[in-house]
């Protein structure tokens, strides 16, 4: 059949048809990709992301629980994922790390490792969703982030909360999404103290968000109602990233 | 406008400006859409980047979630159109199985007439609806994908998040099967790519 309208295609005035309205159409993409145009289109398109942001806030449901799953069915093993290489991965020495705490928050003292480890704990085993498209089911144990936002004094009406890595990575969450009851404080990986490679002394674990949204190596927490941004959000991946 | 000529329009204005902005639509999206793939490709093959969309998987994304929106409205406003006008029952039905096999006969043998634009035979109503119910799967299937948490009745129905982005690849690639036989046969019917461009 193909090859009969290919045949077709071939009769003179087709052909001149089809020439003429490939031109046309290679000209109009054209317009489109010109240079000058890159930044209002670059402007445009954070625009409309930053409407999903609030697109994805009003279809947040602050109850609705992500799909847990049995143990056996935990990636062996977990994947490695961050901005730099696995021979980057930073150590963090637990003994001397302290959580330290500023912004919209009551009761800003730092918090150490052991103190985090004796608040109450919970664990999950929940599907990583990465950006890239994969996806890796993993059990992280820890602190309940609303618990300890609570325990702290935080100003609960505040938009966003942010943190700050020792890796030097960055990123922020909306408040429903932190005082979401799966958004945890990891200490722990698979029953096990949380490795260096998934975040050693402590990374942020919400199963309803993307992976770069889940910071690793967390140093700083803040509570602001300024916008935070992010290290891939201010490169155009989109604030929200909840799934 | 006379009766005369009101009664020769093929295409409504209505139909032909959501034609075009669908057709604007699924170019960014598949385009988008097969540079979001590259970045972890589940068959052995990546879409070569120069036909992609996007540059980098966080622009290709922007692109992608950008353009759902118009083809989100722009399909709503299709079928709601279609379907209260009495259109769809007139022009895509009934389809019958006999017919579509004769038809599509006549098709491969080259012979079938395509000969009123006004009337679509029994292939042509089988691949429009086709591609109306395929674009419904890709949204829905899309929406698992973008808010796997949030929809979790559509996410089971899928079966999964990762059985979510097979279903959404094979719809695309559904879709694009449908777009090289409908090019090739506007191709073959010129008439026809001037009736969706000025309704005659």
């Amino acid at each position: 059949m193909l090859a009969d309208a290919i045949g077709r295609i071939a009769q003179p005035s087709r052909r001149a048809f089809v020439q003429r309205s490939l031109t046309l159409g290679g000209l109009t993409l054209l317009t489109g990709c010109a240079p000058d145009n890159q930044e209002s289109i670059d402007a445009a398109l954070t625009g409309i992301s930053r409407f999903n942001d609030r697109v994805q806030g009003l279809l947040f449901d602050p109850t609705r629980l992500a799909p847990t799953y049995p143990d056996f069915m935990i990636a062996q093993p977990f994947p490695f994922n961050a901005y730099y290489g696995e021979e980057e991965i930073r150590e963090v020495d637990g003994d001397s790390w302290r959580l330290e705490l500023s912004g919209m928050i009551a009761d800003r003292k730092p918090w150490t490792l052991a103190q985090l480890r004796a608040l109450p704990q919970q664990s999950q085993v929940t599907r990583h969703i990465c950006v890239e498209g994969w996806s890796a089911i993993g059990k992280w144990g820890g602190v309940p982030f609303s618990h300890f936002l609570r325990r702290v004094g935080a100003d609960l009406s505040a938009k966003y909360v942010g943190f700050k890595c020792a890796d030097d990575y960055f990123t922020s969450i909306d408040m429903a999404t932190a005082l979401h009851p799966q958004t945890l404080m990891a200490l722990s990986y698979n029953d096990q103290t949380l490795p260096p490679r998934y975040g050693f002394p402590m990374k942020l674990r919400m199963p309803t968000k993307l992976g770069y949204k889940n910071p690793k190596h967390i140093q700083a927490i803040f509570v602001t109602n300024t916008y935070p941004g992010g290290y891939w959000e201010d490169q155009g991946y989109n604030w929200f990233g909840g799934s | 406008m006379n009766a005369i000529a009101a009664h020769s329009t093929i295409h409504p204005l209505w139909l032909r400006l959501t034609h075009w902005l669908n057709a604007t639509a699924v170019l960014l999206l598949v385009a988008s859409g097969w540079r979001i793939y590259n970045a972890t490709q589940f068959f052995d093959f990546a879409i070569p980047r120069g036909i992609t969309l996007g540059g980098w998987l966080g622009g290709a994304l922007q692109w992608h979630f950008a353009a759902m929106w118009l083809l989100f409205a722009n399909g709503i406003l299709y079928l709601l159109i279609n379907l209260f006008s009495g259109r769809l029952r007139r022009q895509f039905f009934p389809i019958m199985p006999r017919q579509v096999l004769r038809d599509l006969g006549a098709a491969l043998r080259g012979k079938l007439a395509h000969a009123d634009p006004r009337h679509y035979n029994s292939v042509q109503r089988l691949a429009y609806v086709f591609v109306m119910v395929d674009s419904v799967v890709l949204v829905l299937s899309g929406l698992v994908l973008w808010k796997s948490v949030q929809f979790p009745l559509l996410r089971e129905l899928v079966g999964g998040y990762e059985a979510a982005r097979r279903v959404h690849f094979f719809a695309m690639a559904g879709l694009c099967g449908f777009i090289v036989v409908h090019v090739v046969m506007v191709a073959l019917v010129p008439r026809t790519l001037l009736a969706m461009l000025r309704g005659r």
